[in-house]
């Protein structure tokens, strides 16, 4: 009974980080058809922005929690916002058009060039400011310890999900990108600024991976290869989710999260196993992922 | 005359869309049947449904007096059923040549060779005769993107026509095709057509063409077939002029929407 | 059986370089083998390219024939090495048979990243076998070659001459395999496959071939490094190791079966001096490149996935 509660808060827990790593991949590919290798380069790109700005607010003395979060807050919105911006206007922007397969190859280049400008600014050794996540202690569900930084993690997650959710199909900007989503070509045609969205739309996406990394440096040691590590896993929640839908984003990190989980306390050997296990079993059944749609060809 | 194709209620729905209502037609061996109706009529589901590109909502389908329904375009080849498309379906990257030699592999049951070439001596002599038949044999070693609109039809319509099939359905042969160029092309095909001894079904937009080449017509409208027969009963007919000859019946086509 | 002008070249340049490495040092031997044993795997990723779907995940081949290598040698007492090679193939046939009924369904990027994700599912298993050395990995047994063990400072040139024969044998297959009626089929799929279905080719069974084969192709490759290299990791399987050979397979383009030899020996060459020129700047600078040859380069390979422009074949 105890290991199925762990397995549920640690899943869950796992699950909602999942979600904050994938949520801007499935935004970036649902609306730009372009599946971003690079995602994972945001990610370390946040979670290296971040170590180090608290690494420099604790050196000078901080403690302050609020202010860590915000130094959290800024500095990935500021690096996630920026490197947005210079690689979907310095190069997606020259490519579109293209094949989806062409620019996946394509951010793969980017995410092979961000590695090493992370190591030549940041170098190699690792960066660590657990010191947010250690203030924010732990307490006892029986003899589970939960960190109630995990929680917040959890309710960032929520909060990002409904935040997505309420912009796609809540603000008149969803309503023109789910027009780009339906018919680019007739939506352009109609006077929608379709390069803006894409502008928009990616620096957003970046923005999501880079505050994924940002509230995890704190629980990590940030180092060369956390982001190549990340984005398999984030591929493997939307690819069972469905790519593009934010629900399956949602419905796979809660799958995938759950089913590591188990392995963890049942079968650690086959944890990575699990994962991509799920991913094919639903792919077998389900060829565009749960949320997926197949496009049929018209001849 | 014996019956090589039937239809029994065919219908097709995508969501609210009737695209095919209730289609049923039979079409004797030999027979030359012009296929009418407005764009977005359904004479194109029509011809998916009938060579297993589309499965049917409702109905039946029977080729040759035994039921086809379920199986794929590469089944119903086999059986002597094939088609060409409105927008030819093509391998744009590779030599003319290749298109045609790669169709002849197939159409020996040969496409799982490793070793030995596709390009046969027999392959590219019949190759080149049907090209030279189609008139299209200069651009032999082109690659199919240096062919202009016409071209590409007639090559399109060659590729189907090496599987040796027994009916032949032609999706607007003439489309995309300019005004003079479209009765050259026409009587290429339709002689490449009687020597072969096919059954064909052809859709055509423009009446004078239709005439000219078929005995009878199929005329679609929403879906429907509102008339079928003779050329002249089905051309006189009020409904048949008033949605799908009437003044209006060329409507600006669509080109790339493969 | 006559023998065309590529042939002809192929098996020239397979001897001139069986007899300069004679006189070579022994790094460069090394680093030839090396080479040619990468071009194999890229060889793979070409015969998918040509039938237009990219695999990030061919390491998943590459590692198999290695470990097949290692544990071959050492649970099961094989030192021959042309016995360890064929039981990776084998292996691999096997692995990639099942896979490739999944595989076969799907197109590009559900492709790419399916098959990264199977060859992560072999990185994951490996790094947590700790009779396996986790994530360092064993050391190859030594082997021998019909008979012949190879003495001290023989083995480089030995793995050479092997690596040589069977990359030819490879390449010689190949070449007559990409005009062959399912070498143009798989060309064929990747321009219209709607088309090949109505001329009655099953897609799936044209792809299943062809996976299952380029998969056989890896694990030669992939077994050959591991002879030469003399030790096996779980690296060989992860993701990064494929986008490699992605990159490689770019570089070189899919024209011709010597371009992956080319290629890979471009690149294993610049990577021995960038490694340990600009260790944190090698990365960046295949990124870069790949950049380059994509906007203006796009003939050799994008020739490939516009399907608009002619290209020369
Ligand atoms: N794959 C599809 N999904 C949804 N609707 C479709 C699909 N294919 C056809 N339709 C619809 O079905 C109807 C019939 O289309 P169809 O292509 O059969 O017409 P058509 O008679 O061939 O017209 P045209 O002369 O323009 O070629 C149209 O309303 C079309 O929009
Ligand atoms: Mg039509």
């Amino acid at each position: 009974m105890l290991t199925v509660w762990a397995i549920l808060i640690d899943g869950f827990i796992y699950a909602s980080w999942l979600f904050l790593v994938a949520a801007g991949l499935t935004v970036i590919y649902g609306v730009m058809r372009i599946l971003n290798m690079a995602h994972g380069s945001l990610y370390a790109l946040g979670a290296y922005a971040a170590a180090s700005a608290l690494g420099w607010y604790y050196a000078q003395g901080g403690d302050q929690l609020w202010i860590a979060f915000a130094i959290i807050a800024v500095s990935a919105i500021l690096i996630g916002a920026i490197s947005g911006l210079i690689i979907e206007r310095g190069l997606l922007r020259l490519m579109y058009g293209r094949d989806e397969i062409l620019m996946l190859i394509i951010t793969f280049a980017v995410l092979l060039i961000l590695e090493d400008v992370m190591k030549l600014v940041w170098g190699t050794t690792p960066y660590f400011a657990w010191q947010p996540y250690a203030a924010m202690g732990r307490f006892n569900i029986d003899v589970l310890t939960v960190s109630q930084y995990d929680l917040l993690v959890m309710a960032l997650s929520v909060v990002i999900g409904l935040g997505l959710w309420f912009w796609l199909e809540r603000t008149n900007m969803g309503k023109i990108l789910r027009s780009i989503i339906h018919d680019r070509e007739v939506s352009e045609a109609m006077g929608v600024n379709v390069r803006r969205m894409f502008t928009i739309t990616f620096m957003i996406g970046a923005t999501l991976g880079a505050i994924a990394g940002g509230v995890t440096a704190p629980i990590i040691s940030v180092v060369p290869g956390i982001g190549v590590e990340v984005i398999v896993l984030a591929f493997a929640v939307v690819v069972t989710g469905g790519l593009g839908s934010i629900t399956g984003a949602a419905v796979g990190a809660v799958i995938v999260g759950l089913a590591r989980a188990t392995s963890i306390h049942t079968m650690p050997e086959l944890e990575l196993f699990i994962i991509y296990a799920v991913m094919a079993t639903v792919l077998v059944f389900r060829p565009h992922g749960l949320f997926g749609l197949a496009a049929a060809r018209k001849i | 005359m014996t019956e090589i194709l039937r239809t029994e209620g065919l219908s097709r729905y995508f969501g609210a869309v009737t695209a095919a209502e209730d289609i049923n037609v039979t079409i004797s061996e030999g027979e030359i049947v012009g296929v009418i109706g407005a764009n977005g009529a359904g004479k194109t589901t029509f011809i998916n449904m009938v060579t297993g590109y589309l499965p049917p909502s409702q109905g039946t389908i029977a080729f040759d007096g035994s039921p086809i329904k379920g199986m794929g375009p590469r089944k119903l080849m086999r059986k002597g059923l094939a088609r060409s498309f409105q927008i030819p379906q093509l391998f744009l990257e590779l030599p003319v040549i290749d298109n045609l030699a790669i169709a002849l592999s197939a159409a020996e049951h040969r496409q799982f060779q490793m070793i030995r070439p596709v390009r046969t001596p027999e392959r590219i002599k019949a190759a080149d005769e049907i090209l030279e038949q189609m008139n299209i044999n200069h651009y032999r070693d082109e690659m199919v993107t240096a062919m202009p609109q016409g071209a590409r039809k007639l090559l399109d319509i060659a590729i189907a026509m090496l599987g040796n099939p027994r009916m032949l359905l032609l999706d607007e042969p003439t489309s995309g095709v300019s005004m003079e160029e479209k009765y050259t092309l026409m009587d290429t095909v339709m002689e490449a057509v009687r020597q072969r001894g096919l059954t064909v079904l052809f859709v055509e937009h423009d009446m004078e063409i239709v005439q000219r080449y078929v005995s009878r017509i199929l005329a679609f409208a929403s879906g429907e077939v509102i008339k079928d027969g003779p050329v002249d009963e089905v051309l006189a007919d009020a409904k048949v002029q008033e949605l799908v000859t009437g003044k209006h019946h060329r409507t600006p086509e669509k080109e790339g929407d493969a | 059986m006559k023998l065309e002008r590529t042939e002809l070249s192929l098996i020239g340049v397979a001897i001139a370089i069986a007899i300069l490495a004679q006189f070579s040092p022994n790094w460069l031997v090394f680093t030839l083998t090396l080479a040619i044993s990468t071009a194999l795997v890229v060889m793979g990723v070409v015969m998918l390219m040509r039938a237009g779907l990219v695999s990030f995940g061919q390491g998943l081949f590459y590692c198999l024939g290695g470990y097949a290598v290692g544990l071959g040698g050492r649970f099961l007492g094989i030192t021959d090495a042309l016995v360890l090679v064929g039981l990776g193939v084998v292996v691999t046939t096997v692995v990639a048979m099942i896979l490739g009924l999944l595989m076969t369904r799907y197109r590009e990027i559900f492709f790419a990243m399916l098959s990264l994700a199977f060859s992560m599912i072999l990185y994951g298993i490996l790094v947590k076998s700790h009779g396996l050395g986790s994530t360092d990995g064993f050391g190859v047994v030594d082997w021998t070659l019909l008979g012949f063990t190879p003495g001290d400072g023989q083995a480089t040139t030995t793995a050479l001459m092997l690596a040589l024969v069977l990359a030819l044998a490879i390449a010689l297959f190949l070449n007559r395999y990409f005009k062959s009626s399912i070498g143009l089929a798989c060309e064929a799929i990747r321009e219209n496959e709607v088309r090949v279905e109505y001329m009655g080719i099953s897609h799936r069974k044209v792809l299943y071939i062809n996976y299952v084969l380029a998969a056989a192709v890896g694990s030669v490759g992939g077994s050959m490094t591991a002879l030469a290299a003399g030790h096996v990791d779980p690296t060989m399987a992860y993701w990064t190791i494929s986008g490699e050979f992605v990159f490689i397979a770019i570089l070189g383009g899919t024209g011709h079966v010597a371009a992956p030899f080319i290629a890979a020996l471009i690149f294993t060459l610049v990577r021995t001096y960038a490694v340990e020129l600009a260790p944190n700047a090698w990365q960046m600078i295949l990124g870069i490149v790949l950049l380059l040859i994509i906007l203006f380069l796009p003939k050799g390979i994008w020739s490939l996935f516009t399907r608009k422009k002619g290209a020369a074949s």
